[in-house]
């Protein structure tokens, strides 16, 4: 019975607070670019009237899949909130991320195909950090349920400072922010038209937009885990984060395909790659 | 309620310059920067039809341009207006004579706003793309009511 009432609050408040941090976000980044800026309830206000609109589609089988995306979302929140097994969210996000390629690719626009396979390398740069990601937290506290997870008895951080930079790395790439916002971006520069999402449109981008915002909470809970011990710190620790990679976004230009895959398996997985080791030492040989 | 007049809160608009002499582009690449801060009403410059509101035409139309405007026009989903900027769009201005020139935007497709001048500066260019996101309201009652409303308004 607890489950589900908990359940319910996460799918009610998970999306609000999306929204409220879109909101911020756009207003500090207009603030950074000495402009006034939207309301804080602006992305609210776009969303419903996407919702208020004609629902044009190429074919059917778009609208099945923007609706996956959201589900998938939905579940991977909901079972990080129930702290199930890290690992499933992992791939239930990845379907997620899948649903929304094949969406793209139910079309024949051009731009709405590049994207897909933008989003498909993006795939491939993060992917392998945030598996890395996982198994180190097994190496460090011997499970992939959140709840014994949260058992470990200091910060995660901790142990995993690399990973925890890694991981900011290829949150840049998930939250499609510059410089690596290639298969479509959150703001009105594009190039590609609109990426991924060309071919959505009214009703059919809400949902996809909806189901953003319940990415956007999943990724900031990802983030709670490394400081999970304090509440205080843990905010702190999403703020700061969040407050730098709207830094980054409004600092840097966007870089191609090439240069992220170099750098997120270079850098970032190399990051990542220490700190396993360093854990797997520690834990499982010592 | 808070959300439900929400069509007119996030007009997102999309460019067409169908034959303009560019003096009027410019002008409605002013009124986008952050100088005047458009992001503010909830207007963005999103460069796809599918996902507009309001579509600003400047320049008068031709034959060949005449084909892009409609499908342009044709590609947005409903509630959807359509912005005038311009003597060139309004009639065709100075090219309305002219042998290849059809005239005005509404030669091909329903105008809501006009936004006279040669070229309208970015605060008249920002009042018609408002007045016609007031206008968006006012289509989705009608679409409701089964018709799809192509008033003219100046
Ligand atoms: S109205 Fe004037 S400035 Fe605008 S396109 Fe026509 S001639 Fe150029």
């Amino acid at each position: 019975m607890k489950e589900i009432w908990i359940t319910l609050a996460t799918v009610i408040v998970a999306p609000l607070v999306g929204g409220v941090v879109t909101g911020i976000d756009r207003k500090i980044t207009a603030r950074m670019q000495n402009r006034f800026g939207p309301p804080i309830l602006q992305p609210f206000y776009d969303l419903f009237k996407l919702f208020s609109k004609e629902t044009i589609v190429v074919s059917n089988t778009q609208i099945l899949y923007a609706f996956l995306f959201l589900v998938f979302n939905i579940v991977a929140v909901v079972m990080f909130v129930l702290k199930m097994d890290l690992l499933l969210i992992l791939f239930i996000l990845a379907f997620a991320t899948t649903a929304l390629i094949l969406g793209a690719m139910a079309t024949n626009s051009p731009y709405s195909r590049i994207g897909a396979h933008r989003e498909l390398i993006s795939v491939l740069a993060y992917e392998p950090v945030l598996i890395a990601m996982t198994v180190a937290i097994y190496f460090v506290t011997g499970s992939f349920n959140i709840e014994d997870i949260l058992k470990h008895n200091s910060f995660l951080i901790l142990d995993l400072p690399f990973i925890f930079i890694a991981f900011s790395y290829v949150l840049t790439i998930k939250l499609r922010k510059s410089p690596f916002d290639l298969s479509t971006s959150h703001h009105g520069h594009q190039e590609l038209v609109k990426g991924i999402t060309t071919e959505f449109a009214g009703p059919v981008l809400g949902l996809i937009e909806l189901g953003h915002w319940y990415e956007l909470v999943l990724l900031l809970l990802f983030v709670w885990l490394f400081f999970a011990k304090n509440i205080f710190v843990a905010i702190a620790a999403i703020l700061i984060c969040y407050f730098l990679e709207i830094v980054i976004d409004n600092i840097s230009a966007r870089l191609t395909w090439k240069i992220m895959l170099q750098l997120t398996w270079s850098v970032a997985f190399g990051f990542a790659l220490v700190n396993l080791i360093w854990v797997y030492i520690k834990y499982r040989l010592l | 309620m808070l959300f439900r007049k929400t069509l007119k809160k996030s007009p997102w608009i999309v460019h067409y310059d169908c034959n303009s002499c560019n003096g009027c582009d410019i002008e409605i690449l002013a009124t986008l920067t952050p100088v005047y801060d458009v992001e503010r009403f909830g207007i963005i410059n999103v460069g796809n039809p599918k996902h507009a509101d309001i579509l600003v035409v400047s320049g008068s139309v031709n034959h060949r341009n005449a084909r892009v405007l409609k499908t342009i026009y044709d590609q947005m989903p409903h509630p959807k207006a359509v912005v005038a900027i311009g003597a060139c769009a309004c009639s065709g201005g100075i090219f309305k004579e002219c042998y290849n020139t059809l005239g005005g935007a509404d030669t091909v497709i329903p105008v809501d706003v006009y936004v006279p001048g040669c070229a309208p500066r970015p605060e008249a260019i920002m009042e018609g793309i408002l007045k016609a996101a007031q206008l968006l309201e006012e289509k989705k009652k009608n679409i409701k009511k089964g018709e799809i409303l192509n008033v003219a308004k100046s």
